[in-house]
């Protein structure tokens, strides 16, 4: 598993890999939105009808949320709350933490319910936490090979100064 | 920590704007929110009570151009000051790439400058942490106030580590992107040594 402090690193390959899980859990549970935020309110990836949707900010205040419960549940004695639900009018978000990392987001209305999320989530969030792994052991094996040069490693101050201008 | 994403080839870093009650730390996101062009920001979110004084966190991300080719994305996050929402602060550290510690520089709110100052080691230590190698830069904000704490003073007394520096008075926006431009420089080279 990915450690809490370790930088998270995504390449092509496992994003693909991603991104069809999640349209296919977006397909099977009948559900509008779907996205995957890293635990620190980075938004990793996200399908549906995302267009009207500030993705950035659902990540952060999602990540937030998640922090949130986590504590709520350490001062009573729990790890965590691996789910979530928060029921609306119309709209219904399913939070789940895959991985002990990731957080999986889903946005459904009434042409879908709770119980097929559920059990959709269950089982894309077992092939998802599978990818993780792989991913988590690619980036330690690419930061151990000695040929492999970070893409950051010839950054000067110029480039840093032009951020700015 | 950072988030490297090769696919979209984008940086993602987090940054964490620390220090006691009504030291500016709003005011500061509030002013970069103001002065930066529409494509390059996101909406500011605020988790503020009725007489906004912050809550939970303010968050407000930014889009600062490409660096070799990566889109580089900066997330700033403010905690709440007060001293009773210990947990929600150390909640807001996890995974920061760099901190700036505003201070405040009225001669009244010394101590509570100090005792910020402890309270953030104290939370990076508990997050893993180490407040030693951490990018950090510390703001010495409301210098156009009559009653401030000589500079030399708040040095000696704050930045132990010597870390970068800079005057500041968030609400006419002098020294705000200094400080942002100067933790910016630190997680950037950071970054580049692999961190």
């Amino acid at each position: 598993m990915i450690g809490p402090q370790s930088s998270l690193v995504m390449y092509e390959e496992e994003y693909q890999q991603i991104v069809v899980l999640l349209e296919k859990l977006l397909q099977e549970s009948n559900s509008k939105v779907i996205f995957l935020v890293d635990k620190n309110g980075q938004l990793i990836a996200a399908s549906g009808e995302t267009a009207n949707l500030d993705t950035t900010s659902l990540a952060s205040l999602t990540a937030g949320n998640i922090a949130a419960t986590g504590g709520l549940a350490k001062l009573i004695g729990e790890k965590e709350f691996s789910i979530l639900f928060h029921e609306g009018e119309k709209d219904n978000i399913h939070i789940s933490i895959v991985g002990g990392r990731v957080i999986l987001v889903v946005i459904f209305d009434e042409r879908s319910s709770l119980g097929l999320v559920r059990l959709r989530v269950k089982k894309t969030s077992m092939e998802l936490a599978s990818v993780f792994e792989e991913l988590a052991f690619r980036s330690e094996q690419e930061s151990k090979s000695a040929d492999s040069v970070s893409p950051f490693a010839e950054i000067t101050d110029d480039d840093i100064d032009n951020l700015f201008n | 920590m950072s988030f490297i994403n090769y696919a979209s080839r984008e940086i993602n870093c987090k940054i964490v704007y620390y220090g006691p009650g009504l030291c500016g730390k709003t005011t500061n996101l509030q002013y970069i929110f103001n002065k930066t062009a529409e494509e390059s920001k996101g909406k500011m979110i605020s988790l503020a009570t009725e007489t906004e004084r912050t809550l939970f966190f303010d968050f407000l991300p930014l889009a600062l151009g490409d660096i070799r080719g990566f889109k580089t994305r900066f997330h700033l996050y403010t905690v709440p000051g007060q001293v009773f929402y210990d947990a929600s602060r150390k909640l807001i550290l996890k995974g920061v790439d760099g901190v700036v510690f505003v201070a405040d520089s009225q001669e009244e709110r010394l101590d509570a400058n100090i005792e910020s100052l402890e309270n953030l080691k104290d939370n990076l230590d508990e997050q893993g942490f180490d407040i030693e190698k951490i990018p950090f830069v510390i703001q010495y904000n409301k210098r156009d106030l009559p009653n401030v704490t000589p500079l030399d003073e708040l040095s000696r007394l704050l930045n132990e580590r010597k870390v970068p520096e800079l005057e500041a008075s968030a609400m006419t926006g002098e020294g705000v992107f200094e400080t942002l431009k100067a933790v910016a420089k630190l997680v950037l080279n950071d970054l580049k040594k692999g961190g």
